[in-house]
């Protein structure tokens, strides 16, 4: 889940309440009582998240749908 | 895994163990389309005709050969002379000629029965001996099965030459070269099976003292009783023939391997009775419907003695309609789509509910089935796919294995309708009691609220003894869902409002809440909408463009509302409209897809259902539910509601115009309970919004057909809003100026992009996920 396509085009989103770009560090991402380390844009100051839309509706939504069905 | 004891109680198809393997298999019996087609069972040695017909149709007179002396161990005489019990019950007879199949067999000899033949290689000689009394069909047959399972079988044929009535057969009808080389290629060429030509037995069941088992093929001696189904006399040991009056070749080859048979286990001391149910020539319970098959005369056989030649046999075997059932995957396009049948759904469900650990694949499946009943209905045996998959979503739920996700949209659904910006249930103004309680559903009040309105006003006109409203959801999506629970607490806080009423006759628009109630509370009283405005007369005498064709479809959950289905037509043609009856209407008509929450779970099949279903007339539709109404409009369907033309809204415009959102249908329904309130009541609610709900949007229709297709609501986008500016959390796009904000009010993150324009909020996109992130915000 941690593929660089799923956040093409992020670094045009900085933290709008810090003004400050955001940077890539390891989230923990979590569904029914699994969780993954995914790499995504975080902002450095305040520690806002970035899920990208193409991530949100593809990766995300298809490992969502095989943890509901384990 | 749970215990399962919980059944669904009101439905005939009732299954009380389906989680065991004995209640499985009593349900995979119940589905017919395994059973063999009516010349395989008509047979008395069960030649699979209908295989070999495929492959003679598709020109392979090789394996049509093989599946044919696979059976039969004397094929080029049977092809001769079978006396074809299975022409008798040739589905194809009902329309035409049945297939001429000896003719077809003897085609398979001529063209295939040359080959070289596999030598007969018996099982090793397990050291028992068997005497075998008569050299014809039957005799040979038993000899020919117990050698080739390793017995030591001697044939004693009182003539100097084995086939005994064979011989009787016109030598033009049967060429003797052909007994001879039938034998000479089994009987004569297997090892262990020696035949004594002249040897008549005067005391056969004598032979039992030097043999460990008898067969007298010729019928039982001294007038003893041969028991029918296993051949055995009154001495152990000694078989014989049960008595057959006309001669029967295939009849004899049956006979001879039943005796087989029946050795066979005596010699090993094994039950001579266990499962024989299917032995010998039965009536099958296949069904084939020869509805849409054009009669077929059978191709001309010219020379009986020459038979057909391949182009002919071919063109005869075409004519076959492979006998198969698949009634109810002919007209559901759900149970198309997995390219099986109930029998094989039954076992796929079973395994998915029972897995402890792994991946469920027949989640979806389980929950794409619309509930609908047609399978049922059309089923010879009534097996009901909607009745399995219901129970099956009931144990997913119990088992705490339903995805979350799958109908979480609907229940919420549900759930703003039983909540107090839409339920209520309350006498009419200036009254204290009510005959008639008026309970339009939450569909219609969502579609079309201004009807809602004219309704209640007419019903209250027309009724004696005082209309009452009740505004809510019956429950259906909850039931739907699997979920008991939520469904018994909505039906009992529904009962408990009718009680305070002093329990009114419901009178009832929605065909879905009219089955749940008759279902889960048969005590209340209750009448169609339809039926009662047939009854009462119609709100307004509007003159209508008479002479216009509608195809009626009926909603899924009337499908036994023979009042319903009436009344609606009644109004139909009273309003000056022709009906159109569809081919599957009635008791037999189609789910638009909402039923069952279908497209909650696979959306494109629910796209297929309704599109196959909107093409099955070019006539304009009418219905009498909002969903079917919405749902045909949707995909481009000219569709009326009923009360499009009760109302006069009988032009093109309201059967093209598309229903409300879902989110329109929230409001529709808040803004209804509210109007009604204060037009009908007097009293002014203007209930305190909440923070959000204050947010002005504006979202471009094609994003507003985003947020739709992505299940997201105007409240959804409005708390993320109220959510960002109130805390400063969002992202800027420093190409565009716009924001991007996230919030999570339950198990949904939902990201919004907007930007604030004067008073109101613009939405340029939104989007969704369940996976929950951990944000290690710093927010002071």
């Amino acid at each position: 889940m941690s593929k660089k396509p799923d956040l093409e085009g992020a670094e045009k989103w900085q933290c709008a309440r810090c003004d400050r770009p955001m940077e890539i560090r390891k989230v923990s991402v979590s569904y029914m009582d699994s969780s993954f380390p995914v790499d995504l844009p975080v902002c450095p100051e305040c520690g806002q998240v970035y899920v990208p839309e193409m991530l949100a509706l593809g990766k995300m939504a298809e490992v969502e749908k095989t943890l509901e069905d384990k | 895994m749970t215990p399962l004891t919980s059944t669904y109680q009101s439905d005939a198809f009732v299954m009380t163990n389906f989680i065991d393997q004995k209640g499985l298999r009593a349900l995979e019996a119940r589905c017919i389309q395994e059973q063999a087609p009516p010349c395989q069972a008509g047979c008395p040695v069960h030649v699979d005709a209908r295989a070999m017909l495929a492959q003679i149709g598709a020109g392979d007179f090789a394996a049509a050969y093989q599946t044919f002396s696979k059976t039969v161990p004397f094929p080029a005489i049977i092809s001769r002379v079978c006396d074809q019990p299975c022409r008798a019950v040739c589905t194809r007879g009902e329309i035409g000629d049945p297939i001429a199949i000896r003719a077809l067999e003897q085609a398979c000899v001529a063209l295939a029965g040359d080959a070289p033949r596999a030598p007969v290689k018996p099982l090793p000689a397990r050291g028992k001996r068997v005497a075998v009394v008569g050299g014809g069909l039957s005799g040979l047959t038993a000899a020919f099965d117990l050698a080739r399972k390793g017995w030591a079988v001697v044939v004693f044929e009182a003539a100097q030459r084995l086939g005994g009535r064979l011989w009787e057969v016109a030598e033009d009808a049967l060429p003797r070269h052909i007994i001879e080389r039938d034998f000479a290629a089994t009987v004569l060429a297997t090892p262990g099976l020696e035949v004594r030509l002249g040897a008549a037995v005067e005391d056969a069941p004598a032979l039992r003292d030097s043999f460990d088992a008898v067969y007298i093929s010729t019928g039982a001696v001294r007038g003893d009783a041969v028991d029918p189904l296993t051949c055995e006399t009154a001495r152990a040991g000694v078989f014989a023939r049960a008595g057959s009056e006309a001669w029967s070749p295939i009849t004899s080859i049956a006979d001879g391997r039943r005796a087989a048979i029946s050795i066979d286990r005596c010699l090993q001391n094994v039950s001579l009775t266990a499962s024989r149910q299917h032995e010998g020539a039965y009536t099958t319970t296949l069904y084939t419907s020869t509805e849409g098959i054009a009669p077929a005369r059978a191709v001309p056989l010219p020379d009986a003695r020459a038979g057909y030649s391949r182009d002919q046999a071919t063109e005869e075997a075409r004519r076959c309609i492979h006998c198969e059932c698949l009634e109810c995957v002919k007209v559901c396009e759900y149970l198309a789509r997995y390219d099986g049948y109930p029998k094989q759904y039954a076992r796929t469900i079973y395994n998915n509910l029972s897995i402890v650990m792994g991946e469920r694949h027949a989640n979806t499946f389980i929950n794409s089935c619309a509930l609908c009943g047609l399978c049922a209905e059309v089923c010879p045996t009534d097996f009901d796919m909607g009745a399995l998959c219901r129970q099956a979503r009931q144990v997913m739920v119990a088992q705490g294995r339903m995805p979350p996700s799958t109908h979480e949209f609907a229940l919420r659904d549900m759930a703003f309708s039983n909540g107090d910006q839409f339920a209520m249930a309350r006498h009419a103004p200036g009254t204290d009691a009510s005959a008639y309680l008026f309970f339009p559903g939450c569909q219609l009040a969502a579609s079309r609220p201004g009807d809602v309105k004219a309704l209640y006003a007419h019903l209250r006109e027309a009724l004696e003894g005082g209309v009452g409203l009740a505004l809510g959801c019956c429950g259906a999506p909850a039931e739907w869902a699997g979920r008991k629970d939520l469904f018994e607490e909505t039906m009992e806080r529904f009962r408990a409002q009718h009680a305070a009423l002093g329990r009114p006759k419901l009178a009832l628009a929605c065909s879905s809440c009219c089955q749940v109630f008759k279902t889960h509370a048969p005590d209340i009283e209750l009448i169609s909408l339809w039926d009662l405005l047939d009854r009462v007369g119609l709100p307004v005498q509007a003159a209508q463009p008479a002479s216009r064709t509608l195809a009626v479809h009926d909603p899924c959950t009337a499908r036994y509302e023979r009042a319903m289905q009436d009344g609606a037509r009644r109004i139909i043609r009273r309003l000056g409209y022709r009906i159109e009856e569809l081919p599957l209407s009635r008791e037999k008509t189609t789910c638009c897809s909402y039923g069952g929450l279908m497209g909650f779970a696979d959306r494109e099949l629910a796209r297929a259902v309704i599109e196959r279903r909107i093409n099955e007339s070019r006539a304009d539709y009418v219905t009498y539910c909002a969903v079917c109404r919405d749902f045909f409009a949707a995909q481009g369907k000219p569709t009326f509601h009923l009360l499009d033309l009760i109302f006069g809204r009988g032009d093109d415009a309201a059967a093209a115009g598309r229903g409300p959102g879902y989110s329109q249908r929230h409001e529709n329904r808040a803004r209804l309970k509210r109007e009604m309130l204060r037009e009908v009541w007097g009293e002014d609610v203007t209930t305190a919004q909440e923070g959000y709900e204050s947010i002005k949007l504006d979202v471009a229709e094609a994003v507003q057909a985003r947020l739709e297709d992505r299940l997201i609501l105007v409240e959804d986008i409005q708390q993320v809003i109220a959510f960002a500016e109130r805390t400063g959390r969002r992202l800027l796009n420093t190409d565009t100026g716009r924001f991007l904000a996230h919030y999570r009010p339950a198990a949904v993150t939902y990201w919004v992009e907007y930007r604030p324009e004067g008073d109101h909020y613009a939405v340029f996109n939104a989007y969704s996920h369940r996976m929950e992130v951990a944000e290690e915000t710093k927010d002071e």
